[in-house]
């Protein structure tokens, strides 16, 4: 490090010293970055890993939860692995070694850097060999919370990730007493291959929460007879599930929060009045996690590494590989629960935000797992095209009593768009979502490959998610997140690229365009230096989370100059949804959904950024 | 294990080898190249996706790139996911005993009804056994195994074709043939599962069988499937015990208890009964042409 960066830290430190209250000032000042109950589960280190010059190890590790004992591919032993913090400037060197018997990789979610130091075997690199040894080294260009992860095989299900965090040169515009990374992932002590081989066999082998006769009396005695028989009887005419949230579920996994199970509840120590900041990560292989903090209200900063206006909500939903920053104010001298319950309720992940350790809060009710819907299906736009704009409410009963569906408060919701429709279109800062009126499909169908298509595909950032949004507390959609500053290159895309997000239940198969991987290995191709947009439509009935590696997604929701930039970006069921990309990143860049086994079907492209002179 | 029985495993073993593994995933390439689906949709071309990703076409030249770090995949290197693995699935859906419960002269048998494939998400290799003893349909014995190619296609079915060995004894006396097998299986609208399948003989005799099951779940893990399974035949056959006409149906309940998905006890009932000639043939042979049988068994795979 050149002095320059010891000054600038020390200006950043001086800052941050300046707005802590008077509780803060009485407790000796603890490095923030601590991991609480680090003795319990191995020895996770207590310090970040630092420096222009880091080692990091991957092994196999004894890893164990209750009882139970496991073994674990790791990063220097433990689960997650170390927490690393770089300085925004600086330019670090990463020697990996490889103490497994098979290849391994890491690849550094999120950052923006030199191709070939991506590390995607295959795409960027040639992965790293048993027994060798591959030195990334790469400029440290922006600040934020980030983590890194393996890119080969299952070796991210097995514990090969880990946080990652960058300290801005600039001091941050925000301020807080203390911070704790919260490290969300699902644990299971099965291999990788048996949870895909069993998918590949049985896909629905992980639902135990599927209808069954009980659900069945109970909607019949809600909803009558005809329409509960209607609906269940749809949903088997179209050969799906509307229980089909989660293709692993809690029956396989233990959720993790910093490597502990619930039950070991890692807790995160504050003092009343604190202002806590709490950089979340999803490192979950599979799973969707709704993350909220009972008792307190969460101010979302930054989205993915990056600043946003602040916005204070009680719940978000955070899809695999994505990060939030937020910001709580404890003021009272107790236990709370921080809780983040998987999308499919069949599990969760906890800890606690407590003034001494062995505190505890009690835990939230469970709710009851949701259920797809029409709008899941891209069948509720049948008859928008006449949709009158303004009469939102009274058009959304029709279709759905027609369609035998089985109303809840949340499918009401899914039709109140009236935080789209409610924005000034003279605001420099609000703009059109593309595709916020319902698209037709093509005649593709895609293939044999794929089972279903959404009819009609509409953006639904302003929609919280199913599961969601039936209760009084505030979640964050994506229509609320606004960068904080305007992005240098407000460039209109000058073209667009539209693709299918695809798959089959039955065969568990996943693609883009109907296509694995293996059949469609040409990259898709990008212009250097080209602004340019690119259109997910969702054909299939599940969260897709979709990185793209190296270069920035910029979420189109509406928000003019604003738009948020996202390294991964979740694509809702039959959902249209845009993001702008400067293509300012020459090579070969992978790009897939993160759904470990999503992408591991096939869910993967290469993304080829050439050079616009070699072109002309 | 009486020698009808063994025969048959002997033979199927034997066919298994002698169609060779290889031999049939080369024809699988050489007739449905992955690349290239039986699907009738309009589909685009590889070449067609290139184009549609870019406005004007690249020149693909490298020698410019060179500013450009490892802009070219290297050859030496893996592919990034391997999305063409190949699993192996074997599913016992049926493997039972079937008590005798006084009443009839039958005495306690068995019944079995697996099926496997080895392959990836399109092409398989298809391996099927079932047989009973004392049905309605077939009086001692009576057991057949196939080996098929599968081709998966249109969403949910799969097209398969191969060959069947069927063995039946009665009084110690034991029958077998070969027939080439046409079948189509998957899944109908309202989760049915079909199994369908057109026969031919070396002799020319035509027969068809028709397997469907459905499962309820009364709870998470209780499952109750019913089953329908029926046989017709074009050609009287008499060595075989099978009229011409409708041969048989033959319905069946069964209650599982799913301990872990892949091991699931259960209790059950099944209804056979012969139709027609089948039935006199049936007869004749000193068999039950009507039956209700109590059965106990597992549902396994792996």
């Amino acid at each position: 490090m050149n002095s320059q960066h010891h000054e600038i830290t020390r200006r950043a430190l001086l800052a941050r010293i300046g707005t802590m209250g008077l509780a803060a000032a009485l407790t000796p000042f603890i490095p923030s970055y601590i991991w609480a109950c680090a003795a319990i589960n191995r020895a996770t280190p207590a310090s970040p890993l630092r420096g222009n010059s880091i080692d990091l190890r991957i092994t196999e590790t004894p890893f164990r939860i209750g009882d139970q004992l496991g073994m674990a591919k790791t990063i220097n032993g433990t689960v997650p692995g170390p927490l690393i913090r770089l300085q925004e400037g600086q330019t670090v060197t990463f020697n990996v070694t490889n103490r497994l018997e098979e290849d391994t990789s890491i690849h550094w979610h999120g950052l923006i850097l030199p191709q070939d130091m991506d590390g995607v075997p295959g795409v960027s690199f040639a992965g790293i060999k048993p027994a060798s040894t591959f030195s990334y080294r790469y400029p440290v260009r922006q600040n934020g919370t980030y983590w890194y992860h393996s890119h080969s095989g299952g070796q991210e299900q097995s514990g090969v990730y880990g946080p990652l965090i960058i300290d801005p040169i600039e001091p941050e515009p925000f301020q807080y007493t203390r911070e704790y990374v919260v490290v969300l992932s699902d644990w299971t002590f099965e291999s990788p291959e048996v949870l895909f081989a069993n998918l590949k066999k049985v896909p629905d082998y992980y639902n135990f929460q599927k209808r069954a006769t009980r659900e069945f009396l109970t909607d019949m005695r809600r909803q009558g007879l005809w329409s509960t028989l209607q609906n269940y009887l749809m949903w088997d005419r179209m050969r799906m599930d509307p229980t089909d949230f989660a293709d692993v579920s809690g029956y396989a996994y233990t959720y993790l929060m910093n490597g502990l199970s619930p039950e070991m509840n890692w807790t995160g120590r504050f003092c009343p009045g604190d202002r806590v900041r709490l950089r979340i990560i999803n490192a979950g292989a599979m799973t969707f996690f709704d993350v909220r903090l009972p008792g307190l209200s969460m101010t979302v900063i930054q989205a993915d590494g990056q600043n946003v206006q602040p916005v204070v909500v009680d719940e978000f939903r955070i899809g695999p590989a994505e990060t939030y920053d937020v910001i709580v104010n404890p003021t009272e001298n107790r236990a709370y629960t921080l809780f983040a319950e998987t999308m499919d309720r069949s599990g969760y992940a906890r800890g606690t935000l407590a003034p001494r350790a062995g505190m505890r809060a009690p835990l939230p009710e469970r709710r009851s797992r949701p259920l797809r819907t029409m709008d899941d299906m891209g069948m509720a736009g049948m008859d928008m095209e006449n949709m009158d704009e303004t009469s939102h409410a009274s058009h959304a009963h029709l279709p759905h009593q027609a369609m035998g569906m089985i109303e809840t408060p949340e499918t009401r919701h899914a039709h109140d768009m009236n935080r789209l429709s409610d924005m000034p279109i003279d605001d420099p800062s609000h703009s059109t979502i593309p595709g916020v009126k319902p698209v037709k499909h093509g005649p593709d169908h895609h293939g044999t490959g794929n089972q279903a298509v959404a009819e009609h595909s509409q953006n639904r950032s302003g929609e919280p998610g199913r599961g969601l949004g039936n209760s009084d507390r505030r979640v964050l959609v994506y229509t609320d997140l606004k960068s904080l500053v305007p992005h240098p290159d407000q460039r209109k895309p000058e073209r667009e690229i539209e693709l299918h997000l695809t798959g089959h239940m039955e065969r568990y198969m996943w693609s883009f365009d109907g296509k694995k991987f293996s059949e469609a290995k040409e990259p898709i191709q990008f212009r250097f230096g080209e602004r340019l947009r690119l259109t997910f439509v969702n054909d299939t009935m599940m969260e897709h989370p979709l990185h793209l590696h190296g270069m920035w997604m910029h979420l189109e929701n509406g928000t003019g100059v604003y738009l948020p930039r996202k390294h991964t970006v979740i694509v809702k069921p039959a959902e249209r949804l845009s993001v702008a990309i400067t293509a300012d990143a020459p090579g070969r860049w992978a790009f897939h959904c993160h759904l470990l086994f999503h992408m591991k079907a096939g869910m993967f492209r290469v993304i080829e950024v050439t050079d616009q002179k070699s072109q002309m | 294990m009486n020698a009808s029985v063994r025969t048959v495993l002997l033979l199927t073993v034997v066919g298994f080898l002698g169609m060779g593994f290889d031999a049939v995933s080369a024809f699988a390439k050489t007739t449905f190249p992955p690349s290239t689906p039986s699907s009738t949709s309009t589909r685009s071309t590889p070449q067609k996706i290139v184009e549609m990703y870019q406005l004007a076409p690249l020149s693909a030249s490298t020698e410019k790139r060179d500013g450009l770090p490892n802009v070219a995949p290297q050859t030496d290197w893996p592919s990034p996911v391997e999305d063409e693995k190949k699993h192996i699935f074997i599913l016992a859906d049926v493997l039972e005993y079937r008590p005798n419960m006084g009443g009839s002269e039958s005495g306690n048998d068995y019944r079995w009804d697996i099926e496997g494939w080895y392959g990836g998400d399109y092409n398989r290799l298809w391996f099927k056994t079932e047989g009973q003893q004392n049905s309605a349909f077939k009086a001692d014995y009576d057991a057949d195994s196939q080996l098929l190619y599968g081709r998966f296609f249109q969403q949910y079915y799969d097209f398969q074709v191969g060959g069947r060995l069927e063995t039946q004894s009665y009084r110690d006396h034991n029958v077998t043939r070969g027939l080439v097998v046409i079948g189509l299986q998957g899944l109908v609208p309202y989760n049915y599962e079909i199994e369908s399948a057109l026969f031919v003989s070396c002799l020319g005799h035509v027969s068809a069988r028709l397997t469907t099951t459905k499962d309820l779940s009364l709870s998470q893990r209780l499952i109750l499937q019913l089953r329908l399974e029926t046989n017709a035949a074009i050609q009287r056959v008499k060595k075989f015990t099978t009229g011409s006409g409708l041969n048989n149906v033959e319905g069946g309940a069964r209650l599982r208890y799913e301990i872990r998905r892949e091991f699931a006890p259960y209790v059950g009932v099944s209804l056979d009964r012969s139709f027609g000639e089948t039935a006199t043939f049936v007869r004749k042979e000193g068999g039950d042409s009507s039956q209700i049988r109590f059965v106990v068994g597992v549902r396994v795979w792996f």
